[in-house]
């Protein structure tokens, strides 16, 4: 067996999603990924199965792994118990493991969801923090949200939740010692070494690319990924 | 069919949901933008039907949003996830019940991963022994909020103050419920009714008088899709989900949509906006969008409680043609206030979409 597929059964969800697939499209079929993308499941499922090491690490560096939406919508049609949402993500695991991410577009957002969702987990204990959603990065929140997030004490203190204070309750403050915890608990399980390499190979595809790259969410490097789609994902080759 | 072998193949679509003495986990999305539906669960538990139901603050995110956009590992999430049970292990607590459908999904795929490979629950323990010093139990019951809700719905159906009728017509309203993928997709066996018949919104739309839209795109995912909505540039897959969810429904000219999961209800909320800003279509009558509730919400209206204490307020499309239907007394000239009754200035109006 080849390298990368040895890699990818190491991933106990590789083991869980993958068992004899016939190939007979109804994980495409439900997909709603593939109804928007340029996208098909089955095809993924194909070459993984076939063990064929050149197509797989072609399939690392691909957009394809990223388009899906991780609904596992296939998981319950698949008649042969296979689940291609798992498979998938033991395959972005390995792609930015091994630092394949960068080679797509869609891969290279990773970053972008590193830098937001993956420090608030850290810094806040929340995968969402409402100071950090801002009004200009989610126009489609609308004036609603433009509302609240202006006036956010006294509409989280209207709705009962305790905002940033001590104790239990709606976003509550997270004590530091639990902060600590989950930390600790990053550096142990590889949560911290996955960060660090996301923020390594994009620093390193930026200076490649010739784009502007620090460590915040308004260098040019942040903004390209977050924002455009230079390739067409839609259509069909 | 006799009706003995009808309730045999129900059974197996049946879930065992605690009664009481529940270690409540909250949900991140929750929190941020429906801060009021988790108020509401508790006031419906603790004040309502005397449950007791236990929060440590110490409890964080499970990680499950940046699982699943993948950036956090699945050895990281669930150390994370066994550090939650930690803290209700330590507190005396046996019924876990989380807040979140990502959450509710990932807890339930770790625990069928440790099912399969005890080697992973056992390197597990090892990591939160490593990183905390803590050990846990496994919880004996694992439900989300919304099967505590559906369990007591005859309960609070009895000490209702009003129904899903229309108060002027008197024929029920027609709502439609959006399951949220990762309630029994993965693990049919884990929602009530499975993934081909999930009966947990209908069964609350039905105990409170309304009546239950099937339509053609009922379980098609609201397009979260984690990083297709995290990342600017693939909002296009989010609302396109959402887009063909609403022109399938609109012919049935639903009264309310009714939701489970924390992230669906701000999708078919804020993409019917966004939907109104870039065509003018409003889905809605005379200009109006489909009001989305959280099912503490609905509860709560069905209880007769105050709709801005219930955070109705935070909906970017209009709840009021619902409230009208259903004859739920409010008073508009609050809507917009702080707790202190001060007047915090009235969001703008959208485009086209009616605003209250």
């Amino acid at each position: 067996m080849g390298h990368l597929y040895d890699k990818l059964t190491e991933d106990v969800r590789f083991s869980e999603g993958l068992k004899a697939c016939l190939n007979c499209g109804t994980c495409t079929a439900i997909c709603p990924a593939a109804e928007f993308y340029n996208y098909q499941p089955r095809l993924i499922v194909d070459i993984v199965q076939a063990r064929d090491e050149e197509k797989i690490e072609a399939l690392l560096k691909s957009e394809t792994i990223w388009y899906c939406g991780e609904c596992m919508s296939c998981i319950t049609r698949c008649p042969r118990g296979n689940a291609p949402g798992l498979l998938i993500t033991a395959l972005r695991s390995l792609s930015q493991e091994l630092g394949y991410f960068v080679e797509s577009e869609k891969g290279r957002q990773q970053l972008a969801i590193k830098r937001t969702v993956g420090e608030w987990i850290l810094k806040y204990g929340y995968c969402l923090y409402p100071v950090n959603i801002l009004p200009e990065m989610h126009p489609e929140q609308g004036p609603i949200w433009e509302w609240e997030h202006a006036n956010i004490e006294a509409v989280m203190e209207r709705l009962g939740a305790n905002y940033q204070q001590d104790g239990p309750g709606i976003l509550r403050k997270i004590p530091q010692e639990a902060l600590d915890e989950i930390r600790k608990i990053f550096d142990e399980t590889g949560g911290t070494s996955r960060y660090e390499k996301i923020e390594e190979f994009s620093r390193q595809k930026a200076s490649e690319m010739g784009i502007n790259f620090d460590e915040t969410i308004s260098c040019d490097y942040f903004r390209q990924i977050y924002t455009e789609n230079k390739k067409d994902h839609t259509q069909s080759k | 069919m006799k009706i003995e072998g009808k309730r045999q193949i129900w059974k197996e679509y049946q879930k065992e949901i605690a009664g009481d003495h529940f270690f409540y986990v909250r949900s991140c999305v929750r929190q941020n933008f429906f801060p009021g539906s988790e108020k509401t669960f508790l006031r419906i538990l603790q004040d309502e039907l005397s449950r007791d139901i236990f929060e440590n603050p110490s409890h964080t995110t499970c990680s499950g949003i940046g699982y699943h956009s993948d950036v956090v590992p699945f050895e990281t999430s669930m150390t994370m996830v066994a550090r939650q049970f930690a803290l209700m292990s330590e507190a005396g607590y046996k019924n876990l019940t989380t807040s979140c459908i990502t959450s509710f999904g990932l807890y339930t795929e770790i625990l069928d991963t440790w099912h399969h490979f005890p080697e992973v629950e056992a390197r597990v323990r090892k990591h939160l022994k490593n990183a905390t010093g803590r050990e846990f139990e496994i919880p004996e019951n694992l439900s989300h909020a919304s099967d505590i809700i559906y369990k007591f719905r005859n309960d609070i159906s009895k000490k209702g103050k009003f129904r899903l009728i229309n108060h002027e017509t008197g024929k029920p309203l027609r709502g439609v419920e959006h399951i949220g993928c990762h309630y029994s997709r993965m693990f049919p066996s884990k929602g009530i009714g499975g993934a081909e018949y999930p009966y947990v919104l209908a069964g609350m739309i039905e105990e409170w008088g309304g009546e239950v839209i099937d339509y053609p795109e009922r379980r098609h995912c609201c397009g979260f899709g984690f990083r297709q909505y995290l990342v600017q540039a693939n909002r296009g897959y989010s609302i396109s989900c959402s887009k063909k969810k609403f022109d399938s429904m609109r012919p049935y000219k639903p009264d309310f949509i009714l939701t489970n999961c924390p992230g669906c209800p701000m999708f078919l909320d804020r993409w019917q906006y966004a939907i109104s800003e870039m065509e003018g279509t409003t889905y809605g009558e005379n200009g109006s969008g489909i009001p989305v509730l959280t099912y503490e919400e609905l509860a709560g209206i069905i209880l007769g409680y105050d709709p801005w204490d219930l955070g109705l307020q935070v909906h970017q499309v209009p709840v009021e043609p619902l409230l009208d239907k259903i004859g739920l007394p409010y008073d508009p000239s609050m809507k917009f206030l702080g707790k202190d009754g001060k007047f915090l200035g009235k969001p703008s109006s959208p485009t086209f979409l009616k605003f209250f």
